[in-house]
């Protein structure tokens, strides 16, 4: 055995090649997959004392020596070790890894032998503008990309394919440009590629389609993910990113606002929706759950996708240990988590421009009624001051606020805040009768009083935790006594409210009591609802759009003075029975951030103000804010008979203020949070303090800069970066060709793939840099290229010596994004809806899909009736437990983590989808007729529908075979016809022109179209 | 590949004449594979191709599993293991020092100690002890490794879930049945490798992340069944479609594309083709192995099953129908064991739903010679406390100690393996993890856990992690 061993190790090649080896191409992918877990960047893991990841380490050695000796293959411990027969002194060892091959072994003898050249890891030296290769084929290169492909084409002996024929070149930049095939109009054009390709770029449907690769990294969903998975409203930043790619906005401010947005000056809305990027990750509402756990683990998924998306690095390795391949450390991990650790997840209520207008143009009017109230006499002015006097002039109550805890376990998290006040967290009980204990020394009990407060994690700053940010009170019942075990329920003679609003029936539709949304008899109205004794009838916050957000207080008045002997024990419940009966969709009706205080003394009218009115009437009248004084004044309009035209004026205007987005978005903690480095990435397990910075390996932060996330996130996306433009540019070339410049899209580090060609991609990184970060720019470049405009087919020699066209020499040709399947559908059959943005839709799909118990719960899934069913699929609800079915199918990623290059499958449950699923059927019948109402001979319809699908022309023999099946289907029974059409007879069409047969006989030749290879492939 | 006279010849008979006269009526099945040639590689790129290569790395005990998931969390203490002290210690406070670190999802931990209201008894030959309400489950304690000392790291039903189906905490991982997919591929050219199924209360938490294929090649992927209505998703012929229509246009769109491959040769076009076929078979066995009436009277009394209702025990028959065919591994999700209330109420309601149709699928399969060759694994994703909750009968999420039971596949049978303290609070000997549950499923598959792995972002990643060791005191 050992002779053998020794006898196959003395016939090992002494060189691998002629030329000299390539450290980065040869060397150190063999020592980042063989031996880094163990002499790698981990310094927790090293054995034998022996790092070979960084030169000077190398050289130095470990405990049994001098491992690599430079120009001395005999006294480098490495080669003797690697080819050594014994098994327990052979590296790798065989239990680990299995041995290294002869060719290995022989480039690293080789490697050593001329010098043990070292050099860094090529993706993190910043990429230099590489000269233009010279080729000999000239006049095959349109631009600079070609030359660098055909330089290695040359060098191979292959030649590039001829160009693509027009209709698929036009079919192939559509695809990719905008996402939808080209119309037979445009496929008629003859247009040049390359305006057809400026065509597309000035598409507002470009935007969409690159979206869709970004969102993907961004791991967008339309729901929190976990066990509740919680619809979300967070399509403003899926249009932001859309407005973004179609403004051409630059690659780095497109960054740096998803990752520091609003610390911009004057950060816009459109600034803060950015930071939608970071709110991405998934929330856990369960019950059970820690908001603070929860919290961490965003932390950890934003590094992540950053890493992924921005940085092309795997850096989740490094939440537990120090990367094992690439040199991220533990510490540098923290160090990037202490820039995310200040974010505070928090909610904006967004408007589109034209709801912000019509809600500036309204606010104006009412400002303007009471502007003219207010100017118009000068009693009037003197009636409003005497009463601001009046009210000053009485007496303060002192309110005690209680210390609270929580009882009973009912899975709500209480988080509380310096000023005694409670955070409702985490889970969102529909209805919950929360109980509260406390105990207080006060000689008499006479009131107490409620605030409803503001918190930037309610909805929209709460003050409740409805979709709309409030809240409603059913009931509260207060209970004292001297004892804690023997408390008495108190009773009252009032409840005064800051707002009374009308009584108003629960919608069924938001607070629905029954699954079947059926109108039930609760409703919601003024301060008495309760104390009435009636968990039907309920206070709310809630009043309009404009005014949701107010904080809001509610006082209650003892019918008799509670009094115990030194300390008073209470006992209370916040009854809160509005919500609707799902806890896994959003249905809470409950209040959000609460303060309860006691006084020995009976409430006033000052007790009962708004608290942004009580706030300006404190306030000397000299340094009052107009918004204040405005308030103010409406409030003691509002409470004035003598307005009530005025009043009624106003509330008829505030009515019609359009229902803001509840966006999710980030924003910085006022306190900063300290970072702990986790030992071995368990919060549990807090060690030393770490303070924000950048890893050792890449570019250091702009100088000077403070240490803010602005700067971070500046610096993802500094000139200076090795990483950000690399990342960026062989993402977009992955998106046309299928494969990545560099395969390994999310990973650049030592572990990474090889690119095919290095040059290209630096000098790609280079122009895109020096163009501005320009990302039509790159788009044209790219797609203008001679390289990108090859025919796909290739020759079978081609084909079989590179199955995967890693040399480029022919076109891209692969099945098109699941988005996209969907998208042809619609278009070539005419159903589509061009429309762009706005909320998430909801396309057919079977029900019990969404309930239990497929579903963890049951789910909003109400399928749209109207054209919003044949929207763009980038426009499809996107709930992470429960993936639109057609689009996981066609390997959709969940959104649960980043994505940054998607599988492509071929599998028999595509088949089912196109074959089978509803709106795939729609579009059969919206193709059959198309088809019926075009013009020429059955044949020619046939070809022109075949050409929609395909963007290719059918030959005869392919006609002949779609008018057999038309002929043998004009005989189906008509019974089945019938039911073929009322089953999926598109919901906006209108079909009676066509005779009934003839309409199934088209949708059967429209069901082999739409089901071809070729109509959902690029080619 | 025909060579290309061959085709020829074949494309002049495929004439309008052909699709008129036998494509829509003679034709018994999809005739195109037969005429033109099938062609393994693009076959086995959309069904998981039997066997990796190399694989197994040993002899496997195992060719099939049944993972009966609990989700919701069982109580192992009114179930599998019996504390006497608890129940002596009924409404007294736990020690200060047990709860020492300790994270409870909804409870304070200082809640007083709930002693079982369940009483135990023993089973089988062996001695098993384990509730009187689940007899049936009992009757099969001959074959059944009850595992004590089971235990995890996460408390939440998503986090924990995800753990006990893919290995990690974090999203985005293989579950547990794509990895033996992608490891064993399919027995079955009609059927997915990978099945699961629903029933309980609610869905899995975390939903479709429990069967994902995560960085796997997406035909490892869960494929969700039904045993009423569809059987799996758009698997059903259009309304007003025939069957002989759905063949029509099944062989005139491979007809036509393999007409495009003859002309361009993209190898993916055939391997749509194949997948178009699949598809075809998939409408026909499909249903027919989903149809539970075709049982026997006695076979459906024996699970307790009743067909066109959605229930565990006709999910328990559906798996015993898929395994029989070659479908490698089953997992059928059953939640509703989350008892922090009414556990008196709900856990006699649970058993009685599951108890019966467990068994009936171990004496099943035994008595059809298959379990030796299928495991059954039956347990949710972590335990329940022995500190009281709601009251005076719920208990809360535990993660320090659950029990879990395996029947056949190369398991001993008979025998228990570990125990806890005498609150049930933390698992004590012999424990056994997650990941070394995984690694001894994939052992008893012939499959070391160490070497299968799979190269994604930048690293082999294996089920298993960097953790696992295989639990040889339960295997034959």
């Amino acid at each position: 055995m050992r002779i053998a061993f020794l006898t196959a190790a003395a016939a090992l090649p002494l060189v691998a090649h002629a030329a000299p080896v390539d450290f980065t191409r040869e060397v150190q992918p063999i020592l980042s997959q063989n031996c880094y877990a163990c002499h790698g960047p981990d310094e927790a893991s090293i054995e034998g004392g022996l790092r070979l990841d960084r030169r000077e380490l190398a050289l130095k050695g470990g405990d049994s020596g001098k491992a690599i000796v430079p120009g001395d293959p005999a006294a480098s411990l490495i080669l003797e070790r690697i080819s050594h027969p014994d098994p327990d002194t052979v590296m790798p060892p065989p239990d680990k890894k299995p041995p290294l091959t002869p060719k290995q072994i022989a480039i690293l003898r080789q490697w050593i032998a001329e010098g043990a050249v070292w050099r860094e890891h090529w993706a993190f030296v910043p990429p230099k503008r590489p000269a233009i290769p010279a080729v000999e084929g000239k006049t095959w290169v349109r631009n600079p990309i070609d030359a660098f492909v055909l330089a290695k084409l040359e060098a191979e002996g292959l030649e590039p394919s001829p160009p693509a024929d027009p209709a698929t070149l036009l079919r192939r930049l559509s695809l990719d440009l905008t996402g939808l095939p080209p119309t037979l109009a445009e496929l008629a054009s003859l247009a040049k590629p390359d305006a057809a390709a400026d065509r597309l770029l000035a598409s507002p449907h470009f935007g969409e389609r690159q979206a869709r690769e970004w969102l993907d990294a961004a791991r967008y969903a339309d729901s929190a993910g976990y066990e509740k998975d919680l619809p979300r409203y967070h399509h403003f930043y899926r249009d932001w990113v859309v407005a973004a790619m179609n403004s051409n906005m630059p690659y780095d401010d497109f960054i740096m606002k998803q990752i520091a947005g609003d610390l911009l000056p004057n950060a816009t809305q459109d600034d803060r929706i950015a930071t939608g990027f970071l709110r991405n990750s998934m929330t856990n509402e369960e019950g059970g759950a820690k908001p603070e756990q929860f919290r961490i683990e965003g932390v950890f998924d934003r590094i992540d996708a950053i890493g992924k998306s921005m940085l092309g690095l795997t850096a989740q390795c490094a939440q537990c240990h120090s990367h094992k391949y690439d040199p991220l450390t533990h510490d540098e991990y923290f160090g990037i988590y202490a820039f995310l650790n200040g974010i505070d997840e928090t909610s904006i209520a967004a408007r589109t421009p034209s709801e912000t207008q019509a809600t500036k143009a309204i606010l104006a009017g009412v400002v303007s009624i009471d502007d003219v109230l207010r100017k118009s006499s000068d009693d009037r002015e003197h009636a409003f001051v005497t009463w601001q006097q009046d009210m000053l002039a009485l007496p303060r109550t002192e309110w005690h606020p209680l210390e609270l805890y929580q009882l009973g376990d009912s899975g709500q998290k209480y988080l509380p805040l310096p000023d005694k006040s409670v955070m409702n967290m985490g889970y969102a009980d529909t209805r919950s009768i929360e109980g509260f204990k406390s105990s207080l020394e006060l000689p008499e009990l006479r009131a107490a009083r409620l605030e409803i407060m503001n918190d930037p994690y309610l909805p929209m700053n709460g003050p409740g935790r409805s979709t709309r940010g409030t809240g409603t009170l059913s009931e509260f019942v207060l209970r004292a006594g001297a004892t804690p075990d023997k408390v008495e329920k108190l009773a009252f003679t009032s409840a005064v409210a800051s707002i009374n609003p009308p009584v108003t029936k629960l919608d069924p539709m938001r607070f629905p009591s029954s699954a079947t949304r059926e109108p039930d008899d609760r409703t919601t109205g003024p301060a008495a609802f309760a104390i009435d004794g009636d968990e039907k009838t309920g206070w709310t916050t809630e009043r309009d759009p404009a005014r949701n957000h107010d904080p809001a207080v509610i006082t209650f008045e003892l019918a008799e003075p509670f009094r115990a002997d030194g300390t008073i024990h209470f006992k209370y419940n916040l009854v809160q029975r509005h919500g609707g009966l799902n806890s896994d969709d959003n249905q809470t009706f409950n209040l959000g951030r609460i303060r309860l205080s006691v006084a020995a003394t009976l409430p006033n009218a000052l007790d009962q103000l708004p608290p942004f009115v009580a706030e300006a009437l404190k306030t000397d009248p000299a340094k009052r804010t107009p918004d204040q004084e405005r308030r103010l004044f409406a409030h003691w309009r509002e409470n004035n008979p003598h307005f009530a035209t005025e009043t009624a004026a106003i509330e008829a205007l505030y009515a019609k203020v359009p229902e803001p987005t509840w966006a999710l978005v980030a924003a910085e903690v006022a306190q900063a949070r300290e970072t702990r480095l986790f030992e071995r990435g368990d919060q549990t397990q807090p060690k030393q303090v770490v303070e924000p910075h950048v890893p050792a390996f890449l570019h250091p932060l702009p100088p000077g800069d403070p240490t803010s996330r602005l700067t971070f996130a500046k610096w993802l996306v500094d000139p200076a970066s090795p990483v950000a433009a690399r990342v960026v540019v062989n993402r977009v070339w992955q998106a046309s060709f299928g494969t990545g410049l560099l395969e390994t899209s999310e990973d650049f580090g030592h572990q990474a793939a090889t690119p095919s060609h290095p040059e290209l991609l630096d000098w790609l990184a280079c122009e895109f840099m020096e163009s501005g970060w320009d990302m039509k720019r790159l788009h044209r470049l790219i797609v203008t290229s001679a390289t990108y405009q090859q025919s796909s087919v290739g020759s079978a020699s081609l084909r079989q010596d590179d199955p995967r066209n890693r040399l480029l020499a022919r076109g891209p040709r692969f099945r098109v994004a699941a988005e996209t399947v969907r998208d042809i559908q619609l278009t070539s059959s005419g159903l589509l809806d061009p429309a762009l943005g706005g909320r998430s839709i909801f396309p057919p799909a079977p029900r019990y899909l969404f309930e239990r118990p497929l579903s963890y719960g049951p789910k909003t899934w109400f399928i749209e009736t109207d054209s919003n069913r044949y929207r763009r699929a980038l426009y499809t609800f996107r709930f992470r437990s429960v993936p639109y079915p057609m689009l996981v199918t066609f390997d959709a990623p969940a959104g649960t983590i980043s994505c940054a290059r998607r599988n492509v499958s071929t599998t028999p449950l595509q088949a089912l989808v196109t074959l089978n699923e509803q709106v795939s059927l729609e579009a059969a019948v919206g193709l059959a007729h198309v088809m019926l109402s075009d013009s020429g001979t059955l044949r020619d319809k046939i070809a022109r529908a075949f050409e929609r699908c395909t963007s290719r022309r059918p030959d005869a023999y392919e006609i002949d075979v779609l008018v057999s099946v038309y002929e043998s289907r004009l005989a189906d029974e008509a019974e089945q016809v019938r039911e073929f059409l009322d089953e999926y007879r598109p919901v906006t069409l209108d079909l009676s022109a066509h005779a009934q047969t003839e309409l199934s006989a088209a949708a059967a030749v429209a069901r082999v179209l739409l089901n071809l290879d070729e109509t959902i492939v690029k080619n | 590949m025909l060579p290309r006279s061959t085709l020829a010849d074949v494309q002049r008979s495929f004439s309008r004449r052909w699709f008129l006269k036998d494509c829509g009526l003679g034709l018994g099945s999809v005739a195109l594979a037969s005429l033109l040639g099938n062609d393994p590689a693009s076959a086995a790129s959309v069904i998981p191709s039997p066997h990796m290569a190399g694989l197994p790395h040993f002899p496997a005990k195992a060719k099939n599993v049944i993972f009966l998931f609990m989700g919701g969390a069982p109580s192992h203490l009114d179930l599998f293991d019996n504390k006497p002290v608890l129940r002596q210690l009924d409404g007294t406070s736990p020690p200060a020092e047990l709860l020492k670190g300790y994270r409870s999802a909804f409870i304070r931990p200082e809640n007083k100690l709930l002693g079982s209201r369940f009483p135990f008894k023993t089973y089988g030959s062996c001695g098993m002890e384990m509730a009187e309400i689940l007899p049936h489950i009992g009757s099969c304690a001959d074959d059944i490794t009850l595992v004590r000392s089971m235990y995890t790291e996460a408390f939440n039903h998503a986090p924990a879930q995800i753990l006990m189906s893919t290995g990690s905490q974090q999203f985005g991982r293989p579950s547990l049945g794509s990895w033996v997919s992608y490891g064993l591929g399919s027995e079955n050219k009609n059927l997915p490798a990978f099945v699961v199924m629903s029933s309980g209360l609610k869905g899995p938490s975390g939903g479709n992340a429990n069967w994902s294929s995560g960085f796997l090649p997406s035909v490892h992927d869960g494929v969700s069944f039904n045993s009423t209505g569809e059987p799996v998703l758009y698997l059903a012929n259009p309304k007003g479609i025939t069957r002989a229509q759905q063949r029509q246009t099944i062989e005139a769109v491979n007809f036509l594309n393999h007409k495009r491959f003859e002309s361009i040769g993209d190898p993916e076009i055939s391997s749509r083709i194949a997948a178009f076929e699949m598809a075809f078979r998939m409408q026909d066995v499909a249903p027919e192995v989903t149809d539970i009436s075709l049982e026997p009277e006695s076979i459906l009394d024996m699970y307790g099953a009743e067909p066109g209702q959605r229930s565990f025990a006709n999910n328990c028959l559906l798996a015993r129908r898929l395994v029989e065919r070659g479908v490698r591994f089953v997992e059928l999700f059953h939640e509703s064991w989350d008892q922090h209330g009414n556990l008196t109420r709900d856990l006699q309601k649970n058993c009685k739903d599951v108890d019966q149709a467990c068994a009936a699928l171990v004496s099943d399969l035994k008595q059809r010679g298959l379990l030796n060759e299928t495991l059954v694994i039956w347990g949710g994703e972590f335990g329940r406390t022995p500190m009281v909750q709601g009251g005076n009968d719920g208990r809360d999420h535990h993660p320090n100690a659950f029990t879990m039971w395996m029947a056949g596949g190369g398991t001993k049978g008979g025998i228990t393996l570990g125990t806890t303290d005498d609150l049930g609070f933390n698992a004590q000997d012999d424990k056994v993890h997650i990941h070394d549950l995984n690694a001894t499923i994939l052992h008893l598959l012939g499959i070391d856990h160490t070497r299968l792995t799979y190269r994604a972002q930048g690293r082999d990643f294996r089920l298993t992690d960097v953790h696992g060791n295989v639990v040889h005191k339960i295997l034959t």
